[in-house]
């Protein structure tokens, strides 16, 4: 923190002033919080701002994982670093195990990721979470721009953009009824650049795929898709060995990477400063479906 | 391109205007000149109008997120937009204008730090344009941008564009804006957007982006009271950290510092500041909007609710509120009407004392008959609140003079508040 003596704040200090200020809040009013974390970048910037919120006591609720079968291993493994050094519960929601209850039905159609939705909202209740904290922000889509701080989540997990409570400055509103929840997004205004130049800042660990490194791929609907058990050649597909890294995390099935040369934060950070497309439209598979995907993924109760 | 840092600092402004102000492809020409837009939110864009039959790309096709608006080819909740410049980086509360969303604009310019309107030349100031500016004042935004949108379809005209100054600035008169700028522009040719129009020579005023670039708000922030809402008490309970006790929260206002003798509200204890904590860091002053941890000398009793504040400047302690409400909900605001409210880190209940009046908010006018208050109303009320608050009126702190009711059956936010003087 850099105090200034004409009392300025730089953006990335109000940023993240507003959100420790939102895990306190949730904290001292939700009964029993959890933090989802995927072990993305988003994610593991919201467990060092809880770590800071809270700072020396521990974090004062688990974190919560969605273990989709195809997570990459990197990611799993920054994941369990950061969960040991803050003496964290970890609780990990597996869609396997979903399936193998018949709390989701894969009918080989549907996506991991629809598969996840079920999952999650199963954990949630189960574990009696009041409040979930994601790492959403509103800059990532336009659905997202909509969505409150505290959004609030029926019964059924679902999200209503048309009824949506109205947020004034920072008071939020943590009511509930039994059998609700509250999704809470400490990142919402947050960009990715943001998020880049504080991982920098601070010196986070981060997965090693978000780096430029040497990975098979496969090249399929204008995505890079990394080769692996998950992921193989179709007819007509070759796997090529090419310099990539990855933009956003999610499952291996559906989330691609992009030919970069960037190794180091700082070189991220250009990358990123001049880049000319969207990290969901540019890796994201889930979101092309439809101009509305992500709209209908979270009215069904998706991050 | 040059480096958008992490040093900069934040503006928080939030626009008003419908959709024929233009004001959606305002904001689609400040993403697009700032480069904010990527391509593929382009090329979307693009295909819809195309499809649509359109001659131009419609760059509202960018801010209308939900399906219902796009199909309703209307905005109807608040979308929150982000871009940088190498200045600066910009938070955008783009609310919608229509009277119905009253509730909205509101929402959108509790937190700004300037409201930006829109009006379009050919038809000047409009009911909706002064309601719009009522209701920035009202919320206390320090600076206000009025932009007179569509300058090329009255030729460029310094004529027109100087009607509508000379009309605003004589209503403004009769509202609380300290700071006014009034620029003529073109959103969809682009001028005196990001660069001062070749059309217009006969302006001299900044461009509108050069305005939110350079526009002065470090003096906005409350730096004379120290008030500070305690979140909750960090009590490690561990070997490393035995004895810790340290109390959480944002600074609401003043500079706070070690060694400052401070009291402790509602019990009035007193004692000094032994340290000021973020996590690793011991900061040598604490200022809004800093989230910290203060540590006192003493050990007294503080807890959730709390303000830690100076021994000789305290907020007010009362149990009776005399605010400016917002009604955000359907069924209307009665005296009797018993609520939640939450102010600061204090919840509470309260029972509506009484509906003063109602106020037009596009006149001004003071219906004083008036014994309730609808949907997107807003009027003067008294409340009595079943333990005292600690509040400084809503002109002098914006954090510690505002308030949200809330609906105990639904759980909804069905009002927000701002604390009058003398509460």
């Amino acid at each position: 923190m850099q105090t200034h003596s004409d009392y300025r704040l730089s953006q990335l200090d109000e940023l993240e002033a507003e959100s420790i200020h939102i895990f306190r809040e949730v904290a001292a009013e939700l009964e029993r919080p959890v933090l989802m974390c995927s072990g993305g970048k988003d994610s593991i910037v919201m467990l060092r701002l809880a770590e800071k919120a809270f700072h020396p006591a521990k974090l004062p609720f688990p974190v919560l994982q969605v273990d989709t079968g195809f997570d990459f291993p990197e990611v799993l493994a920054a994941r369990d670093n950061w969960v040991d050094r803050l003496g964290a519960r970890l609780v990990v929601a597996s869609v396997d195990e979903a399936i193998r209850h018949g709390v989701v039905v894969d009918d080989g159609k549907t996506s991991r990721n629809r598969l996840q939705i079920g999952t999650l909202l199963h954990a949630i209740e189960e574990g009696g979470f009041t409040a979930a904290f994601g790492g959403g922000r509103r800059d990532e889509e336009k659905a997202r721009a909509k969505e409150r701080i505290y959004s609030h989540r029926d019964e059924f997990g679902q999200w209503d953009p048309k009824n949506q409570r109205p947020e004034l400055w920072s008071l939020y509103n943590g009511r509930l009824h039994a059998g609700e929840h509250m999704r809470v997004f400490p990142l919402s205004n947050w960009t990715e650049l943001d998020i880049w130049h504080y991982i920098a800042r601070e010196r986070i660990e981060i997965p090693s795929i978000y780096f430029a490194h040497e990975r098979k791929v496969i090249a399929r609907d204008g995505m890079l898709l990394s080769a692996s058990d998950a992921v193989q050649p179709r007819a007509g597909e070759m796997v090529e060995e090419r310099t990539v890294r990855f933009r956003t995390v999610g499952d291996m099935t559906l989330t691609g990477c992009v030919e970069s040369q960037a190794d180091t934060l700082e070189k991220i950070i250009d990358e990123i400063a001049v880049a000319r497309v969207t990290e969901r439209g540019a890796t994201r598979g889930d979101d092309r479906f439809s101009e509305a995907a992500m709209e209908d993924r979270k009215k069904e109760g998706y991050f | 391109m040059a480096r958008v840092g992490a040093d900069m600092d934040l503006l928080r402004f939030a626009t008003a205007g419908s959709v024929d102000d233009g004001k959606s492809t305002l904001i689609g020409r400040l993403l697009l000149d700032s480069k904010s837009i990527f391509e593929d939110q382009l090329a979307s864009v693009e295909a819809t109008s195309a499809s649509k039959g359109y001659d131009y790309t419609d760059l509202a096709l960018l801010t209308d997120g939900l399906r219902s608006e796009r199909e309703q080819g209307i905005t109807i909740d608040v979308a929150y937009r982000y871009f940088a410049t190498p200045k600066r980086k910009f938070i955008i509360a783009d609310t919608p204008g229509h009277v119905q969303y009253t509730r909205n604009m509101v929402t959108g310019a509790s937190t700004a730090d300037l409201g930006l309107v829109l009006v379009d030349a050919r038809h000047g100031l409009t009911e909706q344009s002064r309601r719009h500016a009522v209701l920035l004042s009202l919320l206390r935004v320090p600076h206000l941008v009025l932009a007179v949108n569509k300058m090329d379809l009255v030729d460029y005209d310094q004529a027109v564009f100087e009607r509508i100054v000379a009309e605003f600035t004589a209503f403004a008169s009769k509202l609380n804006i300290p700071d006014l700028l009034v620029v003529p522009i073109s959103a969809l040719k682009g001028d005196n957007v990001v660069a001062r129009s070749e059309a217009m020579g006969w302006y001299e005023g900044p461009s509108l982006m050069h305005h939110l670039e350079h526009v002065h708000i470090a003096s906005d922030r409350e730096l004379r009271d120290v008030r500070f809402p305690v979140q909750c008490v960090i009590r490690p309970k561990s070997d490393e950290h035995h004895d810790y006790r340290g109390y959480a929260g944002q600074v609401a206002g003043g500079v706070l510092k070690p060694g400052d003798e401070v009291m402790v509200l509602p019990s009035g204890m007193t004692s000094t500041v032994a340290g000021i904590d973020l996590f690793d860091e011991q900061l040598a002053e604490a200022y809004a909007p800093m989230s910290v941890v203060v540590r006192l000398t003493d050990d007294v009793d503080v807890s959730r609710g709390d303000m830690i504040c100076r021994t000789k400047n305290m907020p007010t302690q009362t149990q009776d509120v005399d605010a400016m409400v917002c009604w955000m909900t359907t069924a209307p605001l009665r005296a009797g009407q018993k609520l939640a409210i939450k102010h600061t880190t204090r919840t509470a209940r309260t029972i509506v004392k009484d509906v003063q009046y109602r106020l037009d908010v596009n006149t001004l006018h003071r219906d004083l008959g008036a014994d309730q208050l609808g949907l997107n109303e807003i009027g003067r009320v008294q409340l009595r609140v079943t333990q005292p608050l600690l509040v400084d009126a809503y002109e002098r702190n914006r954090t510690t003079g505002s308030f949200i009711l809330i609906d105990e059956a639904t759980g909804g936010t069905v009002g927000a508040g701002m604390i009058n003087t003398g509460s």
